[in-house]
């Protein structure tokens, strides 16, 4: 499995979904940070799964998949929006929808197309062969445009998330935040479908913050600590995929996985500890 | 004494249904008023149009800033739809009191901090400056709300049911630390409980449909019920107990 480190310079491939990984890693760290905070998971992993429509229905016109991914991305989104808020549907509910509707539309047109879909499964789990260059230099601007975004407006971003209604006495604009937030998450969900897949994508989101909230109740360390736990998780990630050939969408989250366990186990500890010196004080 | 704003023959609501109507209604320096009325008689609505969240229909609100990046006003929501698993300190929460001064692009400096350090002190809960908002019980969490609300030196505070979900030890403390901040700053407070209102405000405002400003806080049934305003009145003594209509 160490080759892999080798092979880094000796394969494009890999060293593509090396840098890839490294930079999907701020993406997911900084967007699983706000989606856990606001709990907009669920509402996640809908678009996630229903921008599989867009990869069907790209396949059968022979466009490019990612780009098919992220339209039907964003239609999700303001496709449950509309749902809820217009046709006073649910919003768990609309979101339930949207998923299996993006879902069965994409199943349907990649069965239309003529001769075998070999791409499928990665499109599904994730592979490391299907990084290109391309999709590096998109992932750098998503991570360039959203680092300078939060550090801008790191506090009216915490702040809505937190308390709304009284972020909006404030004189924040909710519905400029609330909407350029949304195409962040949208945007790092299209760009992260090649390096884990569309059925696993969301583990990678919201274990890492998960695992660093475990340690931390401050936002912005929050930020910080998963961008790291998910870096660590996906580069492990990819040494397994590569070293036993298996679609690196499952290995990053089996690694993630782990490394939850691992903390759980050491917070268990730390808690111990703390409640041993607090009786030995009393 | 200065006007702090004034509305004029304002009506206001949502979609078609009116909520309030042609309601005339001024508050000045250290005035402490009392809003009392039926849920859905427009108290929330009255409030969101003091803090400009929503238009009037017809009618104005004038206000009357002294200077022109003067704070008037410093809000205590109501505390349901707080997530108490949402990762921020107690300190960041006092120091949001001040995004609407910073802008969105605001910074926080060493003296912002401090500010909101002495403000947790007065509260006597400075100890609770890096905890977790959810890691608190109700009555400290009201406290920082009250920082977050009091960091902007507002013109006006305004409470929306601050005694919800509190225990009496802090409902007691609230009310003496109103007193001391009607010195200061004028009040508007929002509530359910007329007995605990009466005591402490110096004048009243029934809202239902429409506004009835009451120059005094002594209020008698007969007032209520010629201003049509059905409100539950609650007595305070040694057994808690509520009082019913003559059947």
């Amino acid at each position: 499995m160490l080759h892999f480190f080798s092979d880094i310079f000796q394969y494009q491939f890999i060293l593509n979904a090396f840098l890839a990984a490294l930079l999907v890693s701020i993406a997911a760290g900084i967007v699983g940070s706000y989606i856990v905070a606001r709990r907009l998971v669920f509402l996640s992993g809908g678009i996630t799964h229903a921008s599989f429509g867009g990869i069907g229905i790209a396949y059968y016109l022979g466009l490019n998949p990612i780009l098919g991914a992220a339209i039907f991305a964003v239609i999700t989104a303001f496709g449950i929006e509309s749902l809820s808020s217009r046709y006073k549907v649910r919003e768990d509910s609309a979101i339930g929808i949207m998923w299996s509707v993006g879902m069965a539309i994409g199943i349907f047109f990649v069965f239309l197309t003529p001769g075998y879909a070999p791409n499928l499964m990665s499109f599904l789990f994730g592979s490391i062969l299907t990084v290109t260059k391309q999709d590096v230099y998109l992932l750098l601007g998503l991570d360039l445009a959203m680092i300078i975004f939060f550090i801008l407006f790191y506090y009216p971003i915490l702040y809505l998330a937190f308390d709304a209604n009284y972020a909006r006495t404030q004189k924040v604009p909710e519905k400029v935040f609330s909407y350029i937030l949304m195409a962040f998450v949208t945007v790092t969900i299209v760009l992260s479908i090649r390096l884990v897949g569309i059925i696993l994508l969301i583990s990678l989101l919201t274990v890492p913050p998960t695992i660093a909230n475990l340690f931390t109740k401050k936002f912005k360390y929050l930020i910080y600590s998963s961008i790291l736990i998910g870096f660590v998780g996906t580069i492990t990630g990819l040494m397994v995929s590569h070293g036993l050939n298996v679609p690196s969408g499952t290995t990053i989250i089996l690694a993630l996985i782990f490394m939850f366990l691992i903390a759980r186990l050491i917070r268990l500890i730390m808690d111990k500890i703390i409640s041993i010196k607090q009786l030995s004080k009393n | 004494m200065g006007k702090i704003f004034e509305f004029t023959s304002v009506s206001a609501g949502y979609d078609d249904e009116i909520v309030l109507k042609d309601v005339n209604f001024t508050v000045g320096d250290n005035d402490f008023v009392g809003v009392i009325g039926p849920n859905g008689g427009g108290k929330t609505t009255l409030l969101k149009l003091i803090l400009g969240e929503i238009k009037p229909k017809r009618g104005t609100i004038e206000y009357f800033k002294r200077e022109p990046n003067e704070v008037l006003f410093g809000y205590l929501p109501q505390v349901i739809g707080i997530d108490k698993k949402f990762p921020i300190s107690v300190m960041e929460v006092v120091l949001s009191g001040l995004l609407g001064r910073k802008g969105i692009m605001g910074r926080y400096t060493g003296h912002d901090k401090r500010m909101s350090l002495n403000l947790l002190q007065r509260m006597e809960i400075q100890h609770l400056k890096d905890k977790a908002i959810g890691e608190l019980s109700g009555g400290q969490m009201q406290r920082v709300f009250l920082c977050r609300a009091l960091i902007s030196h507002p013109r006006l505070l305004i409470l929306d049911e601050p005694n919800t979900f509190v225990d009496n030890k802090f409902e007691k403390e609230l009310y003496e630390l109103l007193q001391e901040l009607n010195k200061e700053m004028a009040i508007i407070m929002v509530s359910h409980d007329l007995g605990t209102i009466t005591t402490h405000v110096k004048t009243i405002a029934c809202v239902n449909r429409q506004l009835h400003y009451h120059p005094s806080n002594l209020i008698t049934t007969d007032q209520l019920a010629a201003y049509d305003c059905p409100i539950q009145i609650i007595a305070h003594g040694p057994v808690p107990h509520t009082v019913l209509h003559k059947h």
